[in-house]
């Protein structure tokens, strides 16, 4: 679940850029406010992934504990996550755009946690500084995705997500690299390992601060092309009435029917693994091929997405999970065949995950773009988590060949109704 | 933000000046202790380099923890004397087993930029005959009575922060051609009387009996642990018994003794020694009252050895395998025992 978790609701930030007398820019530039949102992603996502690329090795050899335990509790942290996520995304919204504070209120209460690590040593404690984290991540995905959406302009706005995608993705490829040079540069390591997490974290905050304007009344409304105006004032019920706009509710229930065929990425490597024998040194590096993949054609698909339509983007990126499913299925054995299941896996989401807030931006009005956006990862986040419990059963009762076959049956259905719900007929602004 | 670019970027300067000094200083602290932990401390046990084999009558085997320039290396002393003066061997494992002449050495393998790790399979004289890639950190290992067999189990995992999935895999392999099973999820599972299959499923601390056939080891699916005795010929796993982890098979094959989850216990803390009899299945708590997380190690018939946090990382303790008596610490700075026989 490596790039789904951590980046699956990374809501980014607001930018002045949108102000009128800049517009004649908008088009060369990205918005500042974009690039400052990136830096405190990349730099936040170093300090969340040295942790944890160490914490098994921690636990294992560090505390001798038994870290089984914790499989358990994950389920419980990720449906948490994504109610803290839609409590963010209102938060941000309510008084007139408090993104960047709820945002930066997200990022301190992870900051926090990691000193907070070097203080507990069994896995109770562990378990609860791991959860107040996830609640800082949650907190702060919706304010920041919508932070990027409103610093953005509607023709740029896949290429802003993709530029933040990217450098997020960099930072949670550099993090693992970090820990593991201080491991060698150290003796037993965890606690330098831990403070320099902290340290590169609190740095994320500040640069927020500092650098990332806040989204006040001050900015203009600026209704998205085709929605109707914002109402007054952001409160729950107006969040919740957005589920009645045509075009985000046929967009969340296509993210959500997707969702639900969309199986974990642990599971992909596992597949991959089994049907293609990867040697067992491989096996951890399988996620950092996704991610590679991710990293590289996050910004180019979204600029795709910015000329060609977002949504049918974001309907071929699915076209690009089929094909790794479909990869699984045969009986093809051959060298390549984990490089294109992986290369496709990341452009899966490269094509999805930032492409999805920029076309969910499209419909939702500014007063509650933070809400919106909570709304569209929410559901899709607990329908992925809907589908690895129906998956996990499935390989149970049937194995793993059955489980992927109806998963892959399940996709293309989906998809088929994602292309007529969103297809080219109701592209907006393309 | 009222503030000036110019001043913003002299706050975040100072901030990050201020920021690096703690990271460096965090660093070079740890880093330190390297010279630390490469002085022999006053009061531990004497160690000295010399020969180790692994079919000495009468030693004991284990992994040296006391600071000093040998440790982690495997060391021996009499198990007559298990106190005294250590002989070291310069052969470095994170966990080791020895049985018959054979022994599994896990190992890290420190690269650029991560820690891989490995099996090694060592003859009499530790001499390496075979290695194996290990796919995560190793956790447990075993050699069977016969030195034929060896397993380990590593805890794969790692790649989802906060979510730490972990998972077990179990490997096997005949030492005699070189055939390795890498996970013990090829087997057959039979759960109570019924073949099994799912997703969940984790296998470790296999322990063999002396027949080349028959072994023991933790299944762990839906949140519980089984009991399961392995079958090498059919490649069948047959559940027995619930809530039994790291068993370990007492050498005339007649008991089991395992770590138990107890109700009420601290979730951080929740194990305690018990030995099951195969025979009446009847399980009897042995007199150790701490929380064990270690696959314990039968000295002989009546004893059980096995490890226990201490000041330089894990301490050796005994204790009666009958639930009689009361525990009594084998040595400090020692972890995976094992008594060649």
């Amino acid at each position: 679940m490596y790039v789904a978790d951590s980046r699956a609701g990374t809501p980014a930030s607001a930018e002045h850029a949108a102000r009128p007398t800049r517009a004649g820019r908008r088009r060369t530039a990205l918005a500042p406010t974009v690039l400052a949102l990136g830096t405190v992603s990349l730099v936040t996502d170093v300090s969340s992934e040295m942790v944890t690329a160490v914490l098994p090795l921690y636990l294992v050899a560090g505390l001798g504990l038994s870290p089984l335990g914790f499989g358990l509790l994950d389920g419980v942290y990720n449906g948490f996550s994504a109610l803290v996520r839609l409590v963010g995304g209102h938060l941000a919204d309510r008084g007139g755009g408090r993104h960047k504070w709820v945002a930066g209120l997200g990022y301190g209460i992870s900051a926090a946690c990691k000193p907070l690590l070097l203080l507990v040593h069994t896995l109770t404690p562990i378990g609860l500084v791991l959860a107040a984290d996830r609640t800082g991540k949650g907190l702060r995905t919706a304010p920041r995705d919508a932070l990027i959406s409103l610093s953005s302009t509607p023709e740029t706005r896949g290429r802003a997500f993709g530029t933040h995608r990217a450098m997020d993705t960099a930072g949670a490829l550099l993090g693992p690299l970090a820990a593991f040079l201080i491991l060698r540069a150290t003796v037993d390591g965890y606690d330098a390992v831990f403070t320099v997490s902290f340290c590169v974290a609190v740095l994320g905050v500040l640069i927020l601060v500092l650098f990332v304007p806040a989204t006040g009344p001050e900015a203009p409304p600026r209704p998205a092309p085709g929605s109707a105006p914002a109402p007054d004032r952001p409160t729950l019920r107006a969040a919740l009435a957005l589920l009645r706009r045509r075009d985000l509710r046929r967009l969340t229930v296509c993210a959500l029917l997707l969702g639900l065929a969309t199986v974990s990425d642990s599971f992909v490597y596992l597949l991959l693994q089994r049907r293609l024998g990867v040697p067992d040194r491989w096996f951890a590096l399988l996620p950092l091929g996704t991610a590679a993949a991710f990293l590289l054609l996050a910004l180019p698909l979204g600029r795709l997405a910015d000329r060609w339509g977002r949504r049918r983007v974001f309907l071929a990126g699915h076209a690009a999970l089929l094909l790794v499913y479909g990869l699984l299925l045969t009986s093809w054995h051959g060298a390549a065949l984990p490089y294109a299941v992986l290369a496709l896996h990341g452009t899966f989401y490269a094509a999805t995950d930032g492409v999805l807030m920029a076309a969910a931006s499209d419909s939702v009005p500014e007063a509650l773009r933070s809400s919106g956006l909570a709304l569209v990862q929410t559901g899709q986040a607990l329908a992925r988590f809907a589908c690895s419990l129906a998956f996990g059963a499935a390989w149970t009762w049937w194995g793993d060949r059955t489980a992927l076959t109806l998963s892959t049956a399940a996709l293309a259905l989906c998809a088929t109704y994602a292309l007529t719900a969103l297809g080219p007929a109701r592209q907006p602004g393309s | 933000m009222t503030l000036t670019l110019r001043s913003r970027v002299l706050i975040l300067t100072a901030a990050l000046a201020a920021l690096t000094a703690i990271a460096l200083a965090a660093v070079v602290h740890a880093s330190a202790r390297a010279e630390r932990r490469d002085r022999v401390q006053s009061g531990g046990p004497q160690v000295t380099p010399g020969p180790v084999t692994l079919d000495s009558p009468g030693a004991l085997v284990f992994r040296n923890l006391a600071w000093g320039p040998h440790r982690d290396e495997l060391t021996t002393v009499p198990a007559a004397a298990p106190a005294g003066p250590r002989t070291a061997s310069g052969v470095k494992c994170l966990r080791f087993h020895a049985a018959a002449g054979t022994g599994v050495c896990l190992q890290a393998v420190h690269g650029p930029v991560s820690d891989s790790y490995r099996a090694l399979i060592l003859d009499t004289r530790l001499k390496e005959r075979a290695r194996y890639d290990v796919p995560g950190i190793p956790s447990r290992a075993r050699v069977s009575p016969t030195g034929h067999y060896a397993a380990w189990t590593a805890f794969v995992g790692g790649d989802s922060y906060a979510g730490a999935n972990f998972s077990t895999r179990t490997a096997l392999v005949d030492v005699r051609s070189g055939r390795l099973t890498p996970s013990l999820e090829a087997f057959r599972v039979v759960k109570d009387g019924r073949a099994y299959h799912a997703a969940d499923v984790n296998f470790w601390g296999v322990t063999f009996a002396s027949d080349d056939r028959t072994f023991y080891a933790t299944l762990a699916t839906k949140g519980r642990t089984h009991l399961v005795r392995g079958d090498l010929r059919t490649r069948t796993l047959t559940t027995l018994h619930a809530n039994v982890e790291c068993p370990s098979l007492s050498p005339d094959g007649s008991r089991v003794a395992y770590k138990k989850r107890v109700p009420g216990l601290p979730e951080d803390a929740p194990w305690r020694l018990y030995v099951l009899d195969l025979t009446t299945m009847r399980e009897t708590p042995l007199a150790e009252p701490r929380s064990v997380d270690d696959q314990a190690t039968w000295k002989d018939e009546r004893t059980l050895v096995y490890a226990l946090p201490g000041d330089y990382g894990a301490d050796l303790y005994e204790v009666p395998a009958d639930g009689t008596g009361t525990p009594r610490r084998v040595t400090t700075a020692a972890v995976s025992p094992a008594y060649p026989r």
